[in-house]
Order: C-alpha cells, then structure tokens, then sequence
C-alpha cells in the first residue's frame, strides 16, 4: 500500500458558522485509485466539508494537501487545474450547448485555450470529446442539445466533463441523487470502473447506502462535524457509534441482501 | 442652525416623493422580475389625471379625492396593461418585459400631448397646505411637512401589508422563490396582476401628489424613471425599507452637495449608486439574487456555425447590400451608413448580452467614447482620418477595461444597474467640461476626408467596417473564448469547476463589446461631423437594448435584424410623422406579443418546428442509442 | 408645406412622388427643421407661424411667380437625428434652403452641416452666441435675438437697481452657462461693485426646487438673475412663492416674458420680474396688427413668440429667395447679407458682419391680472443696439 501515492490528505479541518461548528478538526487520507465516501446524518457537515475541498469554502483552520499542495483558500478554478474533477449534487451543464460542446469547453479549459478567438470550437478536440462521450456511454448522443437530456443522462455527461482534464481525483457530491435505483447502481459502476482503469482517486457523498456499501472501498462518517468513524464497509458497519447515531437499527443496509429486490 | 435643519427638511419632502414611486417599482421587480420601464409613464399619468380631477372637482374634498382616484384609475389601467400585455410575456427571455414597457412609454408621452396639449399644466395647490411654516426665520412650505410625514406613513402602511396579510406573506414568497408560491397552489397570475397593481397605484400617487407643486408636462416621465430606478437599486432591489433610505440617502446628499458643489445634482445620483454597489454589490438592503430566471424549453437548440448555404445567402445579401450605391441617392445612402453602424454597436451589444449574459444599460458609453476619441484625435491632434478611425475607438476600450473591471464583479440587474451608473458618469463629464468636449454644444467639423466624403464612399466604408465586424464577433462566437464566456453565463458553478475564471473572461468581454461600440461611434462621428453628449447618453443605450431584444437575445443574428429592423423604421417614422413615438411605441408592443422571442427568435422557432416535424419520424425509425 | 400627421398621407404622397418633378420647375422648397415631437408647447405655436407666413406668401403671388412650398421634418431634439433630416431634405426633396431648429446643439449641428455640404440655412430659434460668432461659417444665418443680446437687454435694465448682492439660478448646460457669463461680465463692466453670493445649477428639465430655492434663500441675495425656463421654472416659481424667496428681492429673468413660459404661470406669475418676452397683447403698431390679425383669424389662438419666429423664418426666407432669384447658395448669401425686411416687429436687417438679424425682443416686467401673468411697461429693444461693436464682432468670428 505504501506504494501508492497520496493524492489527498487534509488535517484538522474546521470550520464554524455563527459559533456553530459545522466541521470540527477532520482529518483522513485518500490514495490514489481509491473510492472513498463521505457519509453522515443530515447536518453531519458533509456539504461544508466537500466545498472546503472543492475551495468554495474557506477552512477556518487545518490543512488541505492536494497532490502535494496546499490548496485551503484557493478558488475552485484552481483546484481544478491541479487535476480535480467535479460532479454535483444537481447536476451543472451548459443546457445552451451539445452534449459534445459541454466536453470541449472543459477541453479548451484545460488545454489552456480559454483566451484563443479564433479557432473554431465545434471542430475543437473532437476525437477526445468522442472519447470519453464513448466512456460514459453517451456517444450516442454527442449532438444533442443538453438541455433535452434526461437527468440520468446528464449525470453521466457531468461525468465526462469531469474526466475532461485528466482529473487524478473525482470529487462527487451525492452523485446519484435523483436518479431512479437501477440508474443509482448503473452509474456507480461505471464510475468505479474508469476509477479502477485510470488509477483515479474517488471522493464522495451519498445518502444511498446500497450504493455506498457496494463501492466504497473505505467509508469515512461524518457525525455533529466531527469524524466518528472510519474504515472498510465491513469495519463500519459493524461499528456500534455509527449504528447508535447514524444508522440505527433496522437502517442497517446490506447491499448483497438488498440488491436482488431493488434491481 | 435653523438653515441646516429646513434644509435636511426640504431633503426628506423631496425623498418622500422619490420613494412612493420607488416602493412601487421595487415590489413590481421584486416579485414579477419585470424591469418597469413605465414606471415613470404611470408616474406622468398619474399627475395628468389628477390634474384634469382636481381642476373639475372644487374643493379639499375635491383635491383629496382627486388625487385618491386619479392613483386608482391609473392602477386600474396598470391592471389591464398586465393582463393583456405582460402576462404574455412573463415567459419570454428576461428584459423582454423591458423592451414591451419600453414601447409603452413611447406611447404614452405622444399620448398625453395629444390629450392634454404640449404645454405645462399648473395644477391646484392642496388645501390646507397652501402657505409655509415659519421656523426660526426659516420657511419651510406646509405641504412639505404632509410629504415628510406621508413617506413613513406610506412605508408603515407596506409594511403591514406585507407582514400582517395573507397577500403579503403570498408577496414576500413570491419574492424569494416563486416557483415555491406556485407550487403552493396559490394562483400566480392574479398574484402579479396584484402586485403590478399595487405598484403602479404608488407611482401614480406619487406623480398625483406633485401637482401642487410641480408642472404637469410630457417628460415627467423621464425625469424621475432614472432616479427611480437608482434609488431601487442604491436600496436593495425588492426592498422597501432599502428604497425608503436609498431616497433619503440621495435626496439628502443633493439637498446638502449643492450647497458646496451647485453643479453636483446633475451626477450626484449615479455617482452614489456606483459607490453602493462596488462596495455592496447588492444594495444597502439587498440579498444576492438567485440565478437568473431561465425557461426551461426555450433555450435548448444550441448555437451552431452557419451551413454553407446560410453563408452562401449571407454573402448575396452583403453584394446586394454593397450594390445600394448603383440604384439608389445619397439620402438613402447616408441612411445605409448609419443602419450600417448600428449594425456594428447592436452586434457589439448582443455580444455581451447574449453570448456574455451580461445585458448592459450603459452601452452607449463605449459608442459615444469612440466618437469622442476620433472628435479628440481628428480636431485636437489633427490626425488623418485613418488614424483617427483606428485610434479613436481605444478610448472605448480604455473605458470598457476601466469600468468593466467593476461591472463585471456584479450580475443581473445589478451589472446593468453599474454599468448604466458609469455611461451616466461619462456623459455628464462630456456635458460639463465645456473646455474639452464643448459641453452639449459638442465638437463640430469632424467631418470625413475626401476619399471617404461621398455617400457611397461613406457606405462603402461603414457596410465593409460593419461586415467585418459581424463576422468577427460570429468568429469569437464559435471561438473557445466564445465557448468560456458562454460557459460562464450558462453555469458559473460548472465553468468555475472545469477551471474557468469567469471574472476575467467577462471582463475580455466586456472589453471587446467596448471597443467595438467604439468603433460604431467612431464611424458616426464621421457620418454626422460632429459628436454630442447624446452619443454617450440613456437614450441610445436604451435603443441599443431594444434592437437586440427585438432581433432576438437567444439568436446569433438577431442584432443585425433588430438594428436594421428599428433603426429603418425609426429613421423612417421620425421623418414622416411627428408622432413617431406612438407609432414606433406600438410597433415594439405588437412585435413583443407578435413575436416574443424577437424576430430571428420567431423564424428560427418556425423553421425548427418544421425540422422538427421531419426529425420525429427519423426518430422514431432509428433505434434510440442507450446508455448501457 | 403640408405636415403629414398620418402615415397614409405621406405613403401616398411618396407614392405621387414622380409627379413632384414635373411641379419642381414651378414651384421653391424650404426644408424645415424643428424638435415638433421634444418640445411641442413651442414649436406648435412655432409651426402655426410659419404655415401662416406660407399661406401668405402664395396668396399674394409666391416668391417670382413660383409657389413656394415648406418640406417639414422633426428633428426628435436630437442633433444626430437632425442631420439625417437635414440630409434628407438636401438629397431628396431638393430644397433651396435649409430653416428652423429650436435647441443651440442641434442649430449647431445643422449649421455645420451647412458649411460641409454648401447649403444656406436659417437658423431660426437657437439662442447660443457661438451660432454666430465663434462657430459662425458663412452659410448660416440666425433670426432670433441672441444669448448675448437678450443679456445686454437684460443687464441694461438689471444695472440701473440698486441691488449689490447678486445670485444666479441657470439650467446646467451651455445655454445656462454662457448667459450667467455673459450676463455677469456685462454687469461688472457696469457695475464694479457688484458681488456675486451664490450660483445655483439645477441639471435641465430635473431641478429640485426646494433645497434649491433654500440654499439661495441662505445667501442672501438682494437680486437674483433666474435662466431657468419651461418646467423647471414652474417648479422654481412655486417653491420660491411658498418660501419667500421673491420676498423683497428683485428678480431678472431671460425668457420668462415669452407666453410658452409666462402662461403656465397662471396664478402664481410673480410680480415685478425683468423679463425679456412678447407682450402680443400690448403692441400696438400696424405691423403687429396686421400679423395678429390673421393669425387670430386662421388659428382662433394668441400668438406666442414661436409663433413670431415661425412666421418671420419664413417672410425672412421668401424674401431672401425673391432677390436672390436663384436657389444657388452663393447668390443666397449674398441676397442675405444687409438684406432688410418687414417683420410684425419692425424693420430687420441680416447683418453682413456676422449673419445675425437686428430683430429685438420686449423688455418689461411681470405683473399679474385676472390670475393670469402679463407683462408690462414692455419696450421694444431693436436687436442692432446690443450687439458687440464691429471690431469685437471681427474677434468673435472665425473669418470665411
């Protein structure tokens, strides 16, 4: 294990609102090709926690060490250039453009060609806007207006924006809220797969346990701002804090019990 | 001492009738979205009414009541104007409702001429409130002490209504999220017909209680609809209590500027609002407005490069267009130049607008600098023509870089609120400093050199400037610059995310529309031989707006149309009737209802219903692709 | 001549367009320019005039046998949209002469366009000085009294009070400012000991009387020079009413004398202003007679200044025309230059020196009856005994 690198590491992160700590001295790791997640009641400081990572929040104390740099206080534009890719709790396109378009924006971001006004943007990159349209499954619908998609489908556009630049980390906030179950799953592989492929850290949020359970490779759970627990689906699931605050009884989920009537 | 106080006095009575007026316009917006621009035009009514009411109705009961009903029947029209006009519109791209009220303005003001006559009315003084008080040596006039007293009075009255009624606990939410109020059930639209309502009655109070001690004319409109519209915003737009000091706050600072500077009125306001809002970019009393309004449905056909058989036609239509000279005079050429050169500052416009997101109110600015610059450079500096004409339009983007750097900081109403802020800024110092700019007076004799002095010539230049223009503005477009900036509009969240720095690629925006209005307004200075204040003032910021709103904001083209479109028609009413305004008031009315995504917006929806309609059965013959 | 109210007329009239060349031989244009949809309490009376003089002239022969016909456009009070007028009675309707323009911008405008494209105009209400003089060319040529005149008329009357403390309230624009200066520089060359203890600058068309009117109440004045005119000066007039401001003090006053500003007045006219203006009710020579005669007649209506100007623009016009008996511009210029002709106020003449006409203007003061303002003790200034004298005017004036 030690072989593989440290993509993120934060330590003693907090944060208060009001006199209100929202996230009280967080401390955890993520390696790269790792699928973490982030769980914890409503309230639990999840949120609070992601846009400090993401740089829409400023800690108000610890550190944040993104692929060896400091990255507390810095916008999220620059988050992203160190190799950060973003998915949100609602999703966020570019509903006046294609599906293709909403690719090669984030290629002309990273390719740094944001100030080039002459070339022609349609024609910008399409081979790798096909790509990873063809990696998410949507390179059927490369020309469609986005603003047409269904939400499943523009959750898997997000995707392939995020995957734009290369991205050594995915932060994804409640990837798959709002979708229906079977999408929930479909997503989530797809997601762990290219992870796998790509040596691709994995942070993210979820209320779905079926989908936390099955994926994560390490669970991190958030409780009143501070972390309560932290370890394998199997370590937390048996951890009796996480069951006495979080889960409670009869909200134990097993995926592998559960799946067969879900699905 | 007794001076300072009457003074402060004299401030409040002028603040209170600022903020009737201004109250009515903040609820409107705050609920409706709608950027009232006949707020002032109910204003005026209001007055004419009340004047026509109390001159026939004697007495206090006659003044009183006068003034009570003259405010209700303009809020009634107010309801039929939102019934049969804006309720058609709600739907349409945000500022649509601008342009239509804009048209109604224009209405209006030939309107009150033809009812009431061209000269100022003086309306009765209100009994009881005819003569002064005496207040150590001072006077102070008794119905400014009614006025002083009436503005808290009307502010309590608000306030009750909107903390202690059903309807105003409906209005606050509707305020906040409207979506939510819909979702509750409650019946929107006779939500808004209230509101606009109840706004209109105030500004027609407020026009109904100056008439004892204004004069009823056609242009009180224009007078207070500016100042309103700063006083929202200096107080927080949808705020009450935000219009009430914003009002004391600019009537009290006139009241004691002019003491120390007398020539400070003419600026005072806008050089406030412009203070405010770089330093509290939402107002004294604002929240931060929640992403602009988009309708779902209507923008999702996403922009694409012309066909080659678009190209093809656009090409024929720039040789038919280059040919006007072979068969037609120089009168009809002089017009080709100056539609040419709107051509170009419409683009420049619809360039920040649509492909920015950022509509501005003050992009007359950047016009008038360009003509300004070339007046500067051609008369000062004696530069040749060509010079001037390349230089010239960098005091544009001078000052598009100076003041964009600022406006671009805020969005919405807001940037559009700063950005009209500055153009006033500019336009005042070009009508004050009469040593430089020779005040309204202008500069004359800036008139083109031989080679390009003949009408054809001028054309010539002006069609080839402005074609160049298009297509350069269509290329960035289509340019990643273009693709940032539109990624910046469409999702500040998502464009930030995938490392675009927003600010900046607005500014390079804002910069580049600049100059190229300041290259329009250096071709005018030409066309016309002289450059005046006009050139940097409301009134062509306000045509820029329309003939983008009228071409169609969500369209590549709509502001060569729409600047063709209005600036013939204009051209063309102007010189055969003195009632252009009316004429030209409803014309924009009826294209609003006729066409209410613009006339571009129009036939792009009819040919995309006909695509469409050929598409589905492609559709439906063809496997869709799914996911998996 | 005629104004078309309504699109349908004009459409058929520019349909009928090619039998207008077949009329052209016998008959003269004039293109006429004026702010009819910005300002319509002026230039309505304005145009009233001069149909009137129209009538007149081709009642009576029109100018060498040929009918003289007056082309109309509305300018919006927009010196831009005044020259696409101007270009378009030039290109199109192939007028003789360009007349008219009421705002100093937009006669500037217009004058310049003149000069760039060779054509005579008469500029006919446009009060600024620089029309004459310091932006002069050879083809203008201004009607009405100028700025300076009605101040050297004004400044005459003004010297004579005792009053040493003096204010002033102009509108904020180069109208306002340049006769506040020219005022007060003929004052202090009359009248060393006067100070000058407040200056008041409303921005135009958007005073706010009150905190105006106080503030120059606090310094005390004991004369006030006022160049306020139109709304502004009702708002002015009633807020100084109700604080006293005229209390006591003696007040001069550009304009205020004309019925478009005097009458909307009514009962709150102040008493005792020196104004310049036109007492239509008082004059009682033949010419003016005459001149009111008709116009009483045709319209049911007193004449306002405007009225005056519209009329004496075209008469001017007509007569230059008759004795240049050419429509070419130079012939024009020279026709008009020392040329005298009748006008309700007397004889005029169009200086050589520097284009201006020699018609004056009423100087009285303000009284009210019946509730309505007047002027009174008027007398007539002839515009020839306030102008510069040569030598000056020669400084003034850019030469040709």
């Amino acid at each position: 294990m030690s072989m593989v690198p440290t993509l993120l590491s934060v330590e003693g992160l907090s944060k208060s609102y009001g006199g209100v700590h929202a996230v009280r001295g967080v401390s955890f790791e993520l390696k790269a090709g790792e699928i973490l997640a982030l769980i914890g009641p409503n309230g639990a400081g999840k949120s609070t926690c992601f846009d400090m990572l993401n740089g829409q929040k400023d800690p108000d104390s610890g550190r944040i060490k993104l692929l060896g740099e400091d990255t507390a206080g810095r916008p999220p534009r620059a988050i992203c250039r160190l190799g950060v890719g973003r998915t949100f709790q609602i999703t966020a396109t570019f509903p006046t453009m294609t599906v293709r378009e909403n690719v090669q924006v984030a290629l002309v971001s990273y390719r740094g060609q944001l100030f080039n006004l002459w070339s022609s943007t349609p024609w910008f990159e399409q081979g790798e806007a096909g790509r990873l349209l063809e990696l998410v499954g949507m390179g059927g619908y490369a020309d469609r207006p986005c603003g047409e998609l269904a939400y499943g489908d523009l959750k898997r556009l997000e995707l392939a924006v995020a995957l734009a630049n290369q991205p050594k980390l995915l932060l994804m906030d409640e990837p798959t809220a709002g979708m229906a179950p079977r999408e929930r799953i479909e997503l989530m592989r797809l997601t762990a797969r290219i992870a796998r492929e790509q040596s691709i850290g994995v942070l993210f949020t979820e209320h779905d346990m079926d989908v936390v359970f099955e994926h994560a490779d390490r669970i991190l759970v958030l409780n009143r701002g501070s972390l309560i627990a932290e370890g394998s689906p199997e370590q937390v699931r048996g951890n009796r804090e996480v069951r006495a605050v979080y889960l409670g009884e009869g909200l134990v989920y097993d995926a592998r019990h559960r799946k067969g009537l879900s699905v | 001492m007794a001076f300072y106080i009457v003074q402060f006095l004299t401030g409040l009575a002028s603040a209170a009738s600022l903020f009737l007026v201004a109250s009515g316009l903040s609820i409107i917006f705050g609920v409706t979205r709608i950027v009232n621009f006949a707020h002032g035009a109910f204003y005026m009514l209001g007055a004419y009414v009340a004047f026509t009411l109390t001159d026939r109705f004697s007495g206090a009961l006659g003044f009183w009541g006068g003034i009570v009903v003259a405010a209700l029947i303009i809020a009634a029209v107010g309801v039929l104007v939102e019934m049969a006009l804006l309720r058609r519109i709600y739907h349409s791209p945000e500022l649509f409702q601008l342009l239509a009220t804009f048209g109604l303005t224009l209405m209006v003001e030939d309107l009150v001429v033809l009812i009431w006559g061209p000269s100022e009315l003086l309306g009765r003084r209100a009994p009881g409130f005819k003569g002064a008080v005496d207040f150590f040596g001072q006077n102070i006039p008794s119905y400014d002490l009614f006025l002083i007293a009436l503005g808290p009075i009307v502010l309590g009255i608000l306030w009750l209504l909107f903390q202690r009624t059903r309807w105003g606990v409906l209005v606050r939410a509707a305020t906040q999220d409207r979506d939510m109020v819909a979702a509750l059930g409650v019946n929107q639209k006779w939500l808004f017909t209230s509101v606009f309502a109840v706004g209109v009655f105030l500004a027609a109070l407020g026009g109904a209680l100056q008439i004892p001690r204004d004069a009823v004319h056609h242009a009180m409109d224009l007078r207070i609809i500016v100042d309103v519209f700063v006083v929202v915003v200096i107080g927080g737009l949808g705020s009450i209590i935000g219009a009430f000091v914003a009002a004391v706050l600019v009537s009290e600072l006139n009241a004691f500027g002019i003491l120390i500077f007398p020539k400070i009125s003419i600026i005072l306001v806008f050089l406030v609002m412009a203070a405010v809002l770089i330093v509290r970019p939402w107002g004294l009393f604002g929240k931060q407005e929640g992403p602009a309004r988009r309708t779902p449905g209507l923008t999702v056909n996403p922009w694409r490069t012309l066909t080659s058989g678009e190209r093809l036609a656009a090409t024929a239509a720039l040789i038919i267009a280059a040919a006007l000279p072979l068969f037609s005079g120089n009168y009809a050429l002089t017009i080709g130049s100056e539609i040419a050169i709107f051509v170009i500052f419409a683009a420049s416009l619809h360039f920040l607008m649509a492909v920015g997101g950022l509509a501005s109110f003050g992009h007359a600015a950047y016009f008038g600098l360009g003509a300004y610059g070339v007046a500067f450079l051609a008369k000062m500096a004696g530069l040749p023509m060509i010079v001037s004409l390349l230089l010239g339009p960098l005091l544009g983007c001078l000052g598009a870089a100076v003041f964009g750097f600022f406006a671009v900081q805020l969005s919405g109403v807001y940037f559009a609120m700063l950005t009209l802020a500055f153009a006033q800024i500019v336009w005042s110092i070009a009508f004050q400093w009469v040593t430089v700019t020779g005040g309204d007076n202008g500069i004359l004799g800036v008139w083109p050199e031989k080679w390009a002095a003949s009408p054809s010539h001028f054309y010539w230049l002006s069609l080839g400037i402005a074609a160049l223009m298009v297509v350069g503005l269509r290329i960035v477009v289509f340019s990643p610059f273009g693709f940032a900036l539109r990624a910046t509009r469409d999702s500040p969240l998502r464009s930030e995310a995938i490392g675009i720095d927003g600010k900046r690629i607005q500014w390079t925006a804002f910069v580049i529309a600049g100059t190229v209005a300041g290259v329009a307004g250096a071709l005018f200075a030409y066309l016309k031989g002289s450059v005046f204040p006009d050139s940097l003032g409301i009134s062509l910021s306000v045509d820029a707006l329309v003939m983008v709103l009228l071409g169609g904001v969500e369209t590549i083209s709509g502001a060569v149309v729409g600047a063709i479109v209005y600036k013939a028609l204009n051209i063309w009413l102007v010189s055969q009737t003195d009632l252009s305004k009316l004429v030209l008031g409803a014309f924009i009315v009826l294209i609003v209802v006729a066409f209410p995504k613009g006339i571009v917006g129009m036939l792009e929806t009819i040919r995309n219903r006909r695509r469409s309609a050929s598409a589905k059965s492609a559709l439906l013959a063809s496997p869709i692709e799914t996911a998996e | 001549m005629q104004r078309r109210h309504f699109l349908g007329v004009s459409l058929a009239i520019t349909l009928a367009g090619m039998t207008n060349t077949a009329l052209a031989q016998s008959e003269i244009k004039i293109g006429e320019i004026n702010s009819y949809s910005l300002l319509p309490a002026f230039t309505e009376p304005y145009r009233k005039g001069w149909q009137l003089a129209v009538e007149e002239i081709n009642a009576s022969g029109g100018i060498n046998g040929k009918k003289l016909v007056v082309v109309s456009k509305d300018d919006g009070g927009k010196p831009a949209d005044a020259q696409t007028a101007a270009n378009e009675l030039v290109s199109s309707e192939n007028v003789a002469m360009l007349a008219g323009t009421f705002l100093s911008n937009i006669g500037l405008a217009v004058s310049d366009f003149a000069n760039q494209k060779k054509i005579f105009f008469l500029a006919a209400e446009p009060l600024t000085d620089a029309i004459t003089w310091a932006k002069g060319n050879r083809y203008t040529f201004r009607l009405r009294p100028s700025n300076y005149m009605q101040a050297a008329m004004l400044a005459e009357a003004a010297a004579k009070l005792p009053a040493k403390r003096w204010a002033t309230i102009a509108p904020n624009y180069e109208y306002g400012q340049s006769a506040v200066a020219v005022f007060k520089k003929l004052m202090s060359e009359k009248r060393p000991d006067i100070q000058w203890v407040d200056e008041q600058w409303p921005p135009f068309g958007k005073i706010d009387a009150g905190p105006v009117v106080q503030a120059l109440a606090q310094a005390n004045p004991e004369a006030i020079l006022n160049v306020t005119f139109g709304a502004d000066l009702v708002k002015f007039v009633r807020e100084g009413n109700t604080r006293g401001l005229f209390k006591d003090r003696t007040v001069v006053s550009f304009l205020t004398g004309e019925p478009e500003y005097l009458d909307p007045l009514k009962e709150e006219t102040p008493e005792g202003w020196i104004v310049t203006g036109y007492p239509w009710y008082s004059i009682k020579t033949p010419e003016h007679d005459a001149f009111l005669k008709a116009y009483q007649a045709k319209y049911n209506d007193y004449p306002r200044l405007g009225s005056i100007v519209g009329y004496q623009t075209i008469k001017s016009a007509a007569a230059i025309l008759a004795k240049a008996n050419s429509t070419d511009p130079e012939k024009l210029i020279a026709a008009t230059e020392g040329l005298s002709v009748a006008s309700p106020f007397g004889e005029i003449t169009f200086r050589k020196i520097d284009h201006q006409s020699t018609l004056g203007a009423f100087v009285g003061k303000t009284a009210l009856k019946d509730g309505k303002g007047v002027m009174v003790d008027a007398v007539y200034k002839k515009g020839s005994d306030y102008l510069p004298s040569d030598a000056e005017v020669e400084k003034l004036r850019p030469k040709d």
